[in-house]
């Protein structure tokens, strides 16, 4: 076994067994759904169904039911798609980029983050279908021979690359987080009586057996996927930067944007984990598993992450001065003061000064504090990318183009629908799924667990006979997965 | 043709690898382990080798690269040349720039799920398939070993339970597989 140092705090407290995991975990899925998952069910569903039928609304009638306009020609659709990759980018990154930098505190979020991941990139992707106003010539957007048309897609242009990024990132992450479920489901399969939960739980588990060469596999497809979902996660959001930073757009057109778009996207993704993770950790009983700790590190890395989008703000600015160029510093002088400076200001508040209150360890040990500030963040998060797009092309290059964006009641419609589906698509998730990795929590037990670490887990007899204590022997790789 | 199989089940993944190497030291061949999650270091007491399926990742992310890479050539310099922005598509070398994001995704594209399906077939792992664990426990906390009479033909049954009883197992049971 790997010994941890002391000194580390323990990512599962108290005392768990092998069996305790398994319950603890299995136990929500098994009983009855308390009446409060019925009722925020029921609220998200109405909420999500009228989002289905602004769209249906919208694709009955035209892209005209929003409100846009000739020099506002992407508003609240782009902004949305952007916000929702970026929210899905916590999940890839806490399960991929965190196991190869072998972080065991990952372990009790990663298969909740990755499920938001994927529910976040449904919402994102649902934007530009629609806005392609017919929905059914979707499949145009795939290199099809010439007789669906007389060109190929234009491989040149970012748009068509963020169909593959996205596409890639979307069925990348679903496998990813499809096989690690595949053992869990089979712990579920074995322990349910009910005939249909039995035979349901048999299907999602591929007859997984648990067999040493199968888990041999296993940790090296977990490993060899994360080290190709890795790149993946940054060059996702990278490219959604580039359909704006590759136009001649003053305040899109910059070099900063990748390495921007993609801090920005892991600072509001890890802010949905925590929105999310907060509720479930109690409502769910999991407060041994997700613990001040766990909400420490996330906070860690929204400070950083909210630093790097201060400071790509900050030398935006700058630039757009240093530069010379009047469109450009015209761009930013609007944003700040123009008629949409309360978007700006709210964007700076939110993404700049607030994670920049987590240098404070007793405010990011607050969860209460930590709760609050993550809902902050996405609203912030949510105004810049409205904030880019908007603020940038509502000042057209001329005067008598300029105009202001007002959102129709189905921009909105179609918006908070998507918030609805999202919460439609994740509740399910957490009464029929495991919310945690259970097979790879079992793995830590023993090195990171609060009773092993600090000796008072009893000695198994078999060792207390043979001399062993708890069989801390020499073989290596143990925090491999 | 019937075959005896002895399931020893085990409370502790290191109770059940001390046990292995144990036997194995006594030239005992342990057939398999069914564990609820992978236990650290018992591939080689067992003699299980390392997968291979990183080198078929690699091949399917090449596949995926060669596909990208004839794909766009063929679209968009070959077939259909576009002149965009007084920026013509005369050959690929001139283009590769805009052509990188996409062979990049289309190689993790292929390397991930060509891994992915390879591994589910190599597993035996599909929907629908049933599941051969020999307890339903050991997806739980219970740790099974499985010795093979046909394996061990220098042994016999009493002398390989006799082992079995040393090493801190807890349950041992005895089945049949045609």
């Amino acid at each position: 076994m790997h010994k941890e140092a002391a000194i580390r705090e323990p990512l599962i407290l108290g005392h768990k067994t092998y069996h305790q995991i398994t319950e603890d975990v299995c136990k929500p899925i098994e009983d009855k759904a308390p009446r409060m998952w019925y009722i925020l069910f029921g609220i998200a569903l109405v909420i999500g169904l009228y989002g289905v039928g602004c769209i249906f609304y919208l694709l009955g009638t035209g892209i005209g039911v929003w409100g846009l306009n000739k020099t506002v020609g992407w508003a609240w659709d782009i902004t949305n798609f952007v916000w929702w990759v970026g929210i899905g980018h916590a999940g890839t990154l806490i399960s991929a980029v965190l196991l190869l930098f072998r972080q065991k505190w990952r372990m009790a979020i990663n298969r909740s983050a990755e499920a938001m991941t994927i529910f976040a990139v449904f919402m994102a992707g649902l934007f530009p279908l629609i806005h392609m106003g017919r929905l059914w010539v979707g499949y145009w957007t795939l290199p099809l021979p010439n007789h669906f048309g007389s060109l190929w897609v234009n491989f040149n242009s970012p748009l068509l690359w963020d169909v593959f990024a996205i596409s890639t990132y979307l069925s990348v992450s679903l496998v990813f987080w499809y096989i690690g479920l595949i053992p869990d489901f089979a712990t579920i399969r074995d322990r349910v009586k009910k005939p249909i939960p039995k035979k349901m739980y048999s299907i999602l588990s591929f007859g997984w057996s648990g067999r040493a060469k199968h888990w041999n596999r296993f940790e090296l497809v977990s490993l060899v996927l994360a080290g190709v979902a890795t790149p993946l996660v940054f060059s996702v959001h990278s490219i959604v930067s580039f359909d704006f930073a590759t136009s001649v757009i003053p305040g899109w057109h910059t070099t900063i944007f990748p390495p921007y778009f993609v801090a920005g996207a892991v600072f509001s993704g890890f802010a949905m984990v925590q929105t999310l993770l907060l509720v479930m950790r109690k409502a769910m009983k999991l407060e041994a598993y997700i613990h001040t700790r766990h909400v420490e590190y996330m906070n860690i890395v929204i400070m950083v992450t909210g630093s790097i989008v201060g400071t790509a703000y900050i030398t935006e600015l700058f630039i757009s001065w240093y530069s010379g160029v009047e469109y450009e510093a015209y761009a930013f002088f609007n944003r700040a003061t123009g008629p949409y400076w309360w978007a700006y200001w709210s964007m700076m508040t939110c993404n700049v000064v607030s994670p920049q209150l987590m240098w404070f360890k007793k405010l990011r040990r607050s969860l209460l504090f930590t709760f609050i500030i993550s809902i902050v963040v996405n609203i912030g998060m949510w105004f810049e990318r409205y904030v880019i797009i908007v603020t940038s092309i509502h000042r057209d290059y001329l005067p008598s183009s300029w105009s202001m964006h007002y959102p129709s009641h189905i921009d909105l419609g179609v918006y908070v629908g998507t918030i609805g589906l999202f919460f439609v698509f994740f509740l399910l998730f957490a009464r029929f799924f495991p919310v945690l990795a259970l097979n790879e929590l079992k793995t830590i037990l023993k090195s990171s667990g609060e009773s092993y670490k600090n000796d008072t887990a009893p000695v198994h007899p078999y060792f207390a006979k043979n001399g062993h204590s708890h069989g801390h022997d020499d073989h290596g790789n143990t925090d491999n997965h | 043709m019937a075959e005896k199989v002895i399931y020893a089940m085990y409370d502790d993944d290191d109770v059940l690898k001390d046990g292995a190497k144990k036997l194995v030291a006594k030239g005992v061949k342990v057939a398999d382990v069914f564990s609820p999650f992978p236990i650290h270091g018992i591939d080689p007491i067992i003699g299980v080798k390392q997968t291979r399926l990183g080198i078929m990742a690699f091949l399917y992310g090449l596949t995926g690269l060669t596909l990208a890479t004839v794909g766009m050539n063929y679209f968009m310099i070959q077939d259909w040349p576009m002149n965009i922005g007084g920026k013509p598509n005369d050959s690929y070398l001139d283009n590769v720039l805009a052509f990188i994001p996409i062979s990049f995704e289309f190689t993790v594209l292929c390397a991930a799920h060509g891994m992915a399906i390879t591994y589910l077939l190599l597993n035996k792992t599909l929907p629908g398939m049933p599941a051969t664990n020999p307890d339903p426990r050991t997806t739980d906390d219970k740790f099974v070993m499985e010795l093979r009479l046909s394996d061990n033909g220098q042994f016999s049954e009493g002398e390989l339970m006799a082992m079995l009883n040393e090493t801190g197992v807890i349950e041992v049971d005895q089945k049949d597989i045609h």
